[in-house]
């Protein structure tokens, strides 16, 4: 009998040999070293293992007896060190074995990250029963606190099982959102505020630098300085396959080993499989494909003919209970791909299909993942979807009825199905309140109160308007923000503060965006709302945000910036204008005074901005914030200083003012001036704030423009002092950024909700004091000279190309 | 095809862009997902504004100086009559990879 020498007792290797035991019994004389001392189990059910809901024995698949009854000869807890093809042999420490075939089983090792500290006992990673039993016993100590790090299935798995045994968890994940390779931003803000809610802290974009503890692990230390404490660490951020003994021998290996179709390593008597194998340059980390290898490995053991190994659409699902995720196909780039949505915030649910060609080529799901199988079916046939697009999203059970209409969805909901989650009114009672006469929304809130609270299933309630009334219901038409969304930016402000959202992905799920990740209208008006209203908590994103305000400088009509250093004030100096001076020379930009008190320096490379930056820098110049949605200039006559005619300190003031409120984001520009009397050459009084100094004291005028728009200032308040000044326009700088709309320049803003309302709302003592706390918190993370922050080698490499090909030789 | 390195993944901002230098002229690289790339002329055919400094958004851009949408898998303008090149790009082990067969035929084009 022919001699079959197995390496690795793994889950492929195991259903290899169930495939030949089961045709061809008796032709091989069968030998399986395995490293662990044990034999086959189903790996991937270690997680329920290590939360308590299965025991090892449950989740063995061969046992002894299965061993015995095929005479396999089992050489557990016996690693091979080594293959000598000549000879046909493979090596243990202690032993040497022949072989006619050999096949290679040996699974994956864990990618363990090289950070210092990686040794110290305590650090584990995630891929054996031996790993799966030291996070028990980790668990085991009253108050001990686990560190995973890794947010990706077998993080994340590992996360869920040690926080049901109890432990203190916190997931550190290097990308924006969990599961990055599986999931997009949406399902994984989803899926990370499920686990939160299970107590685990989740820390994304977060990078490790180092396990810190002597004897043993006692904190994580991550790049940005901040240390978690830890009594154990898991490492799951990646497998990779486990190669050696291929590599020593001198097979054909690339970043697995390569294998044809039949299983065939380039050693003809030597056969790979499983996720230690390359095919056709893709690696496996899923066991579906791994059993289509191991049934074509077994027949070519057989010398039987088949159909070769071809690698499979995969979905993916994660085994954490309550946790309802599924992920299939492709979301690699490919031409001509659409998105549908499906967003049902109330009941958490999340659907996105992607189409090429009038077929589906990849879902993502959460919440509600019953159709899971019913795409993953569509996409692995490759059917044709054109008849069913409009209702595709609703899944099987809209499908193959009359005429496609996202409305006769609408229609097809059962009465007792729930439209508005906060008030708990299902369909039925609307249909009834229609029924009675009601004829429009707002008749459907006052009697049955859907949509009277978050507002966020007013679309819903407005189809089943249309479906039951046809053509007597005129939808209606407030402005939505742009085309991801019904909702106006008014509803939307005041959505992120009620239900608390805090992250973009937080707004586009639980408001229904109708798109992946929006589009250049709402991003940057949702990106100002967040930072406006959760400083502490939401970190600015600059892909959210025009070119002006990401690159810190104004684009030109020719693709070169303008730079425009601050002048507090308008004041300046020798030193100041010499550094202009030499900057504009060295990099070849041209000097303009400019209308807002200050001097323009226009046609400056993107390269060069950081240089240039630093050396204005150096002089104490810092950014001017020409381009952003922000305080833009404080202008100043020159006052009481000089001028015959002054009653205040204009410049004085001016500079105060502007100290005070550079560096805020806004809805739009806000520009203020301050001139020392009535003749105002400070030209105050068409600015967004504008003050007039008088001998009484300060009268503060807000909602004036020059620009498209030609207004006069209005009375805000008459002031005595110049603190009182301060305080009463810092706290109308705030309740402007809390309240309008983006792109509202303060007289736009005021006209919606008049100048009384501000007014009343800012003479309020405590009303007051509120808005200048939180604009001065807001100011502790944003009153930061931008340009400082960039002027290092980092951000010019950033702004260089990416890469020179020009002097590639043509071939 | 001949498929250049041109840099690694995570060098590109996610949702952003970044450009490189070729004998055909500027072309932008985008990120539109975790491992997701499209590449297009840098050159806005309305006006010639940079696209790696626009707002990139599903698998679209919006060019930064008047807002022109293109589509980057077709390299279409929304609403326009108009089109920039496209070239096939991937991403393998975390670096980006440009076809640089196709950039050598665009620039003899
Ligand atoms: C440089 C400057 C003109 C100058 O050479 O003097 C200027 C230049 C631009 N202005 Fe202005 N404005 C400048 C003072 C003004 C003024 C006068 C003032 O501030 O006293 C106004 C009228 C006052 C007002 O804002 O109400 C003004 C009203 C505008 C408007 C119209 C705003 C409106 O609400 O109607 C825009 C368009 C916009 O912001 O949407 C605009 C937009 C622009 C932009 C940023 C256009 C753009 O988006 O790219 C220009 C940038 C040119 C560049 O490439 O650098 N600029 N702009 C002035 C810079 C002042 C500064 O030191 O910061
Ligand atoms: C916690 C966890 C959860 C998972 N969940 C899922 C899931 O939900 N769905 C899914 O599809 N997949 C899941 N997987 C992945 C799945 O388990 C693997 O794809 C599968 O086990 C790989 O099978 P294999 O036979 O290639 O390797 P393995 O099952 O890893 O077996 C390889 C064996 O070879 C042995 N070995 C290695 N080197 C030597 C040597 N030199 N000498 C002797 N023996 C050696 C190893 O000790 C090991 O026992 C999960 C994995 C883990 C760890
Ligand atoms: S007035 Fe018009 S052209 Fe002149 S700087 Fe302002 S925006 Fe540009
Ligand atoms: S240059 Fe691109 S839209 Fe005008």
């Amino acid at each position: 009998m022919q001699k079959l020498v197995i390496i690795g007792a793994g889950m492929a290797t195991g259903r290899m040999l169930e495939h030949l035991f089961e045709a061809a019994p008796d032709a091989y004389e069968v030998t399986v070293f395995n490293a662990e001392p044990r034999g086959n189990y189903n790996r991937i059910m270690l997680s329920p293992v290590l939360s308590g809901e299965k025991s090892y024995e449950e989740i063995v698949t061969h046992d002894d007896a299965w061993y015995a009854d095929n005479r396999v000869t089992c050489r557990f807890g016996e690693p091979v060190v080594g293959i000598d093809r000549a000879a046909r042999m493979v090596r243990t420490e202690t032993d040497e074995v022949a072989y006619d075939k050999l096949v290679l089983g040996t699974g994956s090792a864990p990618f363990i990250i090289p950070v210092p500290g990686r040794d110290l006992p305590g650090v584990v990673a995630y891929r054996d029963l031996d790993d799966t039993n030291a996070m028990i016993s980790a668990s085991e100590a009253a108050g001990a606190r686990a560190v995973v790090i890794g947010g990706g299935l077998l993080g994340l798995e590992a996360a869920a099982g040690l926080r049901l045994r109890g432990m203190e968890v916190t997931v550190i994940h290097l990308a924006g959102h969990l599961m990055e390779r599986q999931l997009d931003p949406a399902a994984g803000y989803l899926l990370q505020k499920d686990l939160e809610s299970r107590g685990i802290t989740m820390l994304t974009g977060a990078s490790t630098k180092a396990i810190l503890g002597h004897d043993r692990a006692e904190a994580v230390l991550l790049e940005d300085g901040t240390t978690i404490g830890a009594d154990l660490v898991v490492m799951a951020v990646g497998i990779r396959p486990e190669t050696r003994l291929a590599t020593d021998t001198g097979l054909e290996v690339a970043r697995g080993v390569e294998v044809d179709a039949r299983m065939r390593t380039s050693d003809p008597a030597i056969h790979a499989v499983g996720e230690c194998v390359e095919f056709d340059g893709q690696l496996f980390g899923l066991v579906a494909p791994l059993y289509d290898q191991a049934k074509v490995l077994a027949d070519t053991l057989m010398e039987r003919e088949g159909d070769g190994f071809a690698a499979r659409q995969l979905s993916t699902k994660l085994k954490v209970t309550g946790c309802d995720l599924f992920s299939a196909g492709d979301f690699a780039d490919g031409p001509g791909r659409e998105d549908i949505v499906f967003r049902d915030p109330a009941r958490g649910i999340y659907k996105r299909l992607v189409i090429e060609d009038d077929r589906l080529v990849g879902a993502v799901m959460y919440g509600d993942t019953a159709d899971g199988n019913w795409f993953f079916g569509l996409i692995k046939d490759g059917t044709d979807i054109s008849q069913m697009r409009e209702t595709l999203i609703f899944g099987p059970a809209y499908q193959g009825g009359s005429a496609a209409d996202p409305l006769a969805a609408v229609a097809a909901l059962p009465p007792e199905a729930e439209v508005c989650g906060c008030n708990g009114v299902c369909k039925g009672q609307i249909v009834e309140a229609i029924a009675d006469g009601a004829g429009d929304l707002g008749q459907i809130k006052a009697k049955t109160k859907a949509s009277a609270s978050c507002g966020s299933c007013t679309g819903l309630v407005e189809q089943i308007l249309a479906c039951e009334l046809g053509d007597d219901f005129q939808m209606p038409s407030s402005q939505p923000v742009c085309g991801c969304t019904d909702l106006t930016h008014e509803d939307v402000r005041r959505l992120i503060k009620a239900r608390e959202l805090k992250s973009q992905p937080a707004v586009w799920q639980e408001l229904g965006w109708t798109t992946p990740n929006g589009c250049h209208v709402c991003r940057p008006a949702v990106n100002f709302y967040l930072l406006a209203d959760w400083p502490l908590d939401y970190d600015d994103d600059p892909q959210s945000r025009f070119v002006n305000e990401r690159n810190h400088a104004n684009i030109q009509k020719d693709g070169t910036y303008s730079v425009m250093p601050r002048m507090w004030g308008g004041l300046t100096n020798a030193e100041e204008l010499r550094a202009i001076a030499d900057a504009a020379e060295k990099y070849g930009g041209e000097l303009k005074v400019t209308g807002g008190q200050r001097i323009d320096i226009l046609g400056v490379k993107k390269e060069d901005l950081p240089d240039i930056w630093a050396d204005l820098n150096a002089v104490g110049m810092v950014s001017g914030h020409a381009y952003t949605k922000g305080l833009r200039t404080v202008k100043s006559c020159v006052g009481t200083d000089w001028c015959r005619f002054g009653t205040q300190d204009s410049t004085g003031l001016a500079v105060k003012l502007e100290k005070r409120l550079w560096g805020s984001w806004t809805p739009h520009k806000v520009k203020l001036g301050v001139s020392g009397c009535p003749r105002n050459c400070a030209e105050a009084t068409c600015k967004d704030v504008g003050v007039i100094c008088v001998d009484s004291g300060y009268q503060i005028g807000v909602g004036g423009a020059a620009g498209m728009d030609l207004k006069e200032i209005q009375r805000l308040h008459e002031a005595k002092t110049e603190e009182e000044t301060v305080e009463w326009i810092v706290a109308f700088v705030q309740l402007y950024r809390e309240n309008a709309k983006y792109l509202d320049r303060p007289y736009k803003w005021i006209a919606k909700v008049g100048l009384d309302w501000v007014i009343e709302t800012l003479s309020v003592d405590a009303g007051r004091a509120g808005l200048v706390e939180r604009f001065d918190l807001s100011q502790s993370v944003y009153q930061k000279d931008p340009w400082a922050e960039r002027a290092t080698p980092e951000t010019k490499r950033h702004y260089e190309p990416l890469a020179d090909l020009t002097l590639e030789a043509a071939e | 095809m001949s498929w250049t390195d041109i840099g690694p993944l995570e060098d590109i901002p996610l949702r952003g862009a970044r450009r490189i230098k070729t004998r055909a002229g500027c072309v932008a690289v985008f990120r539109t997902g975790e491992a997701e790339v499209f590449a297009t002329s840098n050159t806005c055919a309305h006006l010639g504004g940079p696209l790696n400094e626009g707002i990139v958004h599903g698998r679209q851009v919006t060019c930064p100086l008047h807002n022109w949408v293109y589509d980057l898998e077709t390299g279409e303008a929304r609403g326009e009559d108009a089109r920039i090149a496209t070239y096939p790009v991937r991403v393998e082990n975390g670096r980006v990879l440009i076809d640089a067969q196709a950039l050598i035929a665009a620039d003899a084009a």
